[in-house]
C-alpha cells in the first residue's frame, strides 16, 4: 500500500475528526479524495504538521489528527518531546512512514534505514506509540480515537505517488473555513 | 509591578492565553511570569519555527497566542512567517530580545542584530523596538494592533529597555 491508498483507506474515519494534513502530495491527495471543511491542508512549511496540530489540541476539545510524513517528523524533530511533555488526549500524530521524501522525487529518509520513528517517539517520553502496517492503519487510528489517550501511529507503507493535482485554494480560504468548523464542532 | 509582569498582565488584558518560549537570559522574567500566570497555558518550544506552528494551531482553535524569542530566531522562522504566519493570515505578537545592541558582552550577538530590522523591514513585519524604561507603555496598543490585522507584529527589547544584562 503506497500512502494515498492509505488516505483512501482512512478518509471515512477522517471526516469526523479535525485532521491537520502535511504539505505537499499528502495535502493534495486528502484534498482530491475527500475534501472537507474540517480539513486544514499546508501549503507550504514542511515539518509543522504536527506542531500545529498539537496547539489546535490543546486550544480546544475535539480531537484531532496530524497527518504527518516520516521526512516532515525528521524535519522537525523537537515536536515529539514538547508532545510528549504536553499531553493532548485529543491528539494523535498519524505519521505515514514510507521511508522516503515523497513529494520530492521519492529520495530515502533515515527513518527507512537505520532510524526507528516509534522507538524515537517512545525515547521522547511519548507514551502510546502503535507502530502499524499500512493495511492496519484503519483500525489503529479508529482505537486510538476510541481511547482518547493521545497517540503516535507510525504507519509503515511503501514509498510511491499518484498523480495529483495541487491545491488552488486561497490560503485564507482554507483557514477561515477550516476556523468555522472548528467553532461549529466545539460549539 | 515589574516590567515583565506588566507586559504579562498586557498579554492577559488583550485576551492571550497561549504563549509559547524559546528561552532567553534577558526575557527570563517575562518567561517566570508567563509561567506563573494561570490563564496562559505556557508551551515551551525547542525551535522557534517549531512555536510558530503551535501558535497558528491554537490561534485556529480559538486562543490568542504570543511568541517569546532571541532575535536570532528570526533567522530561523523566515520559511514559516511567510508560508505559514502570513500566507494564511494569522496574528502573531513576536516578543524579542534584541541581542547584539549596546551594552551586548558577545561579539556574535551582534552578527545577527545587525541583520535583524532589515529581515522584518524586508518581510514586511511590523516592528517596534523598546529602548528605553517606558516604552512597554505601547505594548498595549501594539498587541491590540496585531489582532485586528491578522499579521506577525515584532516587538525587539534591547539591553538598554532591560536595564543591562
Amino acid at each position: 500500500m503506497i500512502r494515498s491508498e492509505i488516505i483512501r483507506d482512512i478518509a471515512p474515519i477522517l471526516r469526523d475528526q479535525l485532521v491537520v494534513c502535511n504539505i505537499g502530495l499528502p495535502s493534495q491527495e486528502l484534498h482530491m479524495i475527500d475534501d472537507q471543511a474540517s480539513n486544514f491542508y499546508m501549503l507550504g512549511t514542511m515539518g509543522l504538521s504536527s506542531s500545529i496540530g498539537l496547539g489546535l489540541a490543546l486550544a480546544q476539545d475535539k480531537t484531532v489528527i496530524s497527518i504527518d510524513g516520516d521526512g516532515s517528523v525528521l524535519t522537525n524533530f523537537g515536536t515529539l518531546p514538547t508532545i510528549a511533555n504536553n499531553v493532548a488526549d485529543n491528539f494523535i500524530l498519524l505519521i505515514v512512514d514510507n521511508g522516503s521524501y515523497g513529494s520530492t522525487g521519492d529520495q530515502p529518509t533515515y527513518a527507512g534505514q537505520k532510524t526507528s520513528l516509534a522507538a524515537v517517539a517512545k525515547a521522547c517520553g511519548c507514551e502510546t506509540v502503535i507502530e502499524c502496517q499500512a493495511e492496519e492503519t484503519g483500525a489503529v487510528l479508529k482505537a486510538a480515537i476510541e481511547s482518547q489517550k493521545m497517540s503516535v501511529i507510525v504507519s509503515k507503507c511503501e514509498s510511491g505517488n499518484i498523480k495529483v493535482p495541487v491545491i488552488t485554494k486561497d490560503p485564507v480560504v482554507i483557514r477561515d473555513r477550516f476556523m468555522t468548523e472548528v467553532a461549529r464542532r466545539n460549539a | 509591578m515589574s516590567v515583565s509582569e506588566k507586559i504579562v498582565a498586557d498579554f492577559v488584558a488583550n485576551g492571550i492565553e497561549f504563549v509559547t518560549t524559546v528561552p532567553c537570559k534577558q526575557l527570563g522574567g517575562v518567561i517566570d511570569a508567563v509561567e506563573k500566570e494561570p490563564s496562559i497555558y505556557h508551551i515551551p518550544s525547542n525551535k522557534e519555527d517549531e512555536g510558530m506552528g503551535l501558535c497558528a494551531g491554537a490561534f485556529m482553535g480559538g486562543k490568542r497566542p504570543a511568541i517569546i524569542m532571541q532575535n536570532t530566531a528570526i533567522g530561523v522562522t523566515v520559511n514559516t512567517l511567510v508560508t505559514l504566519t502570513q500566507f494564511y493570515r494569522m496574528p502573531l505578537p513576536m516578543l524579542i530580545s534584541y541581542r547584539g545592541e549596546l551594552k551586548e558582552p558577545v561579539a556574535c550577538q551582534v552578527e545577527m542584530a545587525v541583520h535583524t530590522k532589515a529581515l522584518l523591514n524586508q518581510l514586511n513585519i511590523p516592528t517596534y523596538h523598546f529602548h528605553k524604561s517606558g516604552d512597554e507603555e505601547e505594548l498595549d496598543a501594539i498587541l491590540k494592533y496585531t489582532f485586528m490585522c491578522n499579521k506577525p507584529v515584532a516587538i525587539l527589547t534591547d539591553a538598554t529597555f532591560w536595564g543591562g544584562y
